[in-house]
């Protein structure tokens, strides 16, 4: 057999595992990100229901809501922040159960690439789409009334707790993505899971209105933790405890799902 | 070395391939050897275990039994040697709709590592030889579906594989798009890839490949070139109708008296010969001394289904019968296509 021109071999970076985790990682980090910039759509649906919060909080619900401090806008967008990233990590499953159901999973799988790149491109791409939506979720809340009781650097200590939030959010959901592998479904699976968590949690109402029985969940989930220390940084008080134990959940939450997420794609049939 | 590879040999082989989904057995021992520089048909109807065989080839999919090398290595063990040396089109042209065709050529590229400065070159290469040099730098989700499959295929070739697995690469494809997919494939072919290709209709694996391997229910049932299948078959079939079952009935023995081999279906009789004129003479006569005149005739080309009854006795399986995988099943907009 002759060695015709396509059989010589092509050349190749040669790199070590960390660096193709990193440069796969990116390039499909990027991928992602231009859909974003495409289809706007995307972006801004996310931030629809958000805002719908904000304003059914804000101006229904919430002259009938006894807050700590007393004002209730002030103690609300916290619990919006959080509300909206755990929400948008719904797009993380649906995102990747598009891919696998339009068959791009499958040639990624069959490309030389890091096994864990089209998770961790996806949840990247997730994080940077939620700074966005975060710094507009800012902007609504100001223009409603919320105002930062402590500092700049606070608040954006506080904004980069969120973020990181959903972006452990987003390994969870990743692996429902995947798991159930259809976008209707993915959406359907992740509401029952995410009601629970943003509405019995120290988001919308303080936990002592709660019966008994629902606090003791309430006040230790994840939610209500990074809602605790969100407010701690954004509104003041002791914020060590806070933010340690919220900083806890969300290197859990990835320590756990990271690798679930990227068997459950190693294995995938 | 961590990647030992068996450098002589055949560039694809496979012995005893075994894959079930559930209470499904997709694959049933499945032997195969593709040659350098080959080109091979998997011919077989839906569920015959064709994609799930290229599945396991190009290391998506890890089989329960069996063994398989490609370029020389192991597909379980070594999955990311065999990943470098091949290039995977599937069936439902999987390229992002949200990047022009051009970002999907260097996303390939990219993550093929290719060297950063080859990946422009390459990709406009491509995108000029598969006629898409003017919608490169559109969405392709605005392509139309021949556009996205020679998008697809292009972006199977990116880092230049030796070996080329095509999963019904023109199934669904209008007859213009599937004659320039054809030529495509020849010219690559022609350079020296080893190619690997699924597909439904015998036609395409007669115009593409030098060897045919022929699946049903998860198994080799016959192989040879496309000239050897068709001396199997009689290369023509003829299906006379006639004009009531009972005619179709008597007709049988009369047909049969001519020197061939005929079955019924209802009206229908059918046969294959290697000499469609000259036995079609001896069997119209034989009807008309019978007192039979035939209600309609038909000479043509063997198709999948008349193999599968020539091989199997039964007919290719209704669509979406019986067979499929456990995957497709899932993916109901896949299993519909």
């Amino acid at each position: 057999m002759s060695a015709a021109p396509t059989l010589t071999s092509e050349a190749r970076v040669r790199r070590s595992p960390a660096t193709a985790l990193v440069a796969d990682g990116l390039a499909v980090t990027g991928r992602n990100l231009l859909a974003y910039v495409r289809i706007p759509q995307l972006v801004v649906f996310s931030t629809i229901q958000p805002v719908i919060f904000v304003l059914l909080f804000r101006y229904v619900f919430g002259g009938a809501i006894d807050v700590p401090g007393g004002s209730y806008v002030n103690y609300l967008m916290p619990g919006i922040f959080a509300q909206t990233v755990v929400f948008g990590s719904i797009g993380t499953a649906v995102g990747l159960a598009t891919d696998v159901r339009s068959g791009l999973v499958e040639r990624f799988r069959s490309l030389p690439m890091a096994r864990s790149a089209v998770l961790t491109g996806r949840t990247a791409a997730d994080g940077v789409r939620n700074v966005f939506v975060v710094l507009l979720m800012t902007v609504v809340g100001y223009l409603v009334g919320f105002r930062v009781q402590t500092n700049v650097a606070a608040f954006l200590a506080a904004l980069a707790l969120i973020v990181a939030f959903g972006y452990a959010f987003s390994w969870i959901f990743a692996t429902v993505g995947l798991a159930v592998a259809d976008p209707e479904s993915a959406q359907a699976a992740a509401f029952p899971v995410m009601a629970p968590l943003v509405f019995a949690s120290s988001a919308f109402v303080p936990l002592d209105t709660m019966p008994g029985w629902l606090q003791g969940f309430a006040a230790n989930q994840p939610v209500s933790v990074v809602v605790d220390a969100t407010r701690a940084l954004v509104l003041g008080g002791p914020t060590s405890r806070p933010v340690l134990e919220a900083l806890a959940w969300i290197v859990a939450i990835v320590a756990v799902f990271g690798p679930v997420a990227v068997a459950r794609y190693r294995r995938m049939a | 070395m961590v990647e030992a590879a068996q450098r002589d040999g055949p560039t694809v082989r496979a012995e005893g391939l075994r894959k079930r989904f559930g209470d499904v057995v997709a694959l049933d021992g499945v032997d195969l050897e593709v040659a350098p520089g080959e080109v091979v048909g998997l011919l077989g109807p839906n569920g015959a275990g064709k994609t799930t065989t290229v599945r396991i080839l190009t290391t998506v999919l890890a089989p329960d039994g069996g063994e398989a090398t490609v370029a020389g290595y192991d597909v379980v063990r070594h999955p990311d040697a065999v990943r470098r040396r091949i290039g995977l089109a599937g069936q439902f042209a999987a390229v992002d709709g949200n990047l022009t065709g051009r970002e999907n050529l260097h996303l390939i590229g990219k993550l093929t590592q290719m060297p950063r400065s080859t990946v422009p070159g390459r990709a406009g290469e491509l995108l000029d030889r598969f006629g898409l040099t003017d919608a490169a730098d559109r969405p392709a989700r605005t392509y139309s579906g021949g556009m996205r499959r020679r998008l697809d295929v292009a972006a199977a070739l990116v880092h230049r594989p030796p070996v080329l697995f095509l999963d019904e690469p023109t199934t669904g494809l209008d007859p213009q798009s599937r004659a320039q997919l054809w030529e495509m494939i020849r010219e690559l072919v022609a350079e020296g890839t080893t190619v690997l290709l699924t597909t439904q209709y015998l036609e395409e694996a007669d115009r593409l490949a030098v060897r045919i391997v022929v699946v049903d229910g998860g198994k080799v049932i016959a192989e040879g070139t496309p000239n050897e299948l068709k001396a199997k078959l009689g290369g023509t079939v003829v299906e006379i109708g006639l004009e009531d079952e009972d005619g179709a009935r008597r007709a049988v023995p009369l047909v049969g008296s001519a020197g061939v081999a005929p079955d019924r279906e209802g009206n229908l009789v059918r046969f294959s010969t290697p000499v469609g004129a000259l036995s079609l003479l001896g069997v119209l006569r034989a009807l008309e001394d019978g007192g039979l005149a035939p209600a309609s005739l038909s000479v043509r080309d063997p198709s999948l289904d008349d193999v599968f009854l020539s091989l199997t006795g039964h007919h290719v399986r209704a669509e979406g019968s019986g067979g499929r995988s456990g995957r497709q099943g899932r993916r109901s907009r896949r299993g519909a296509a």
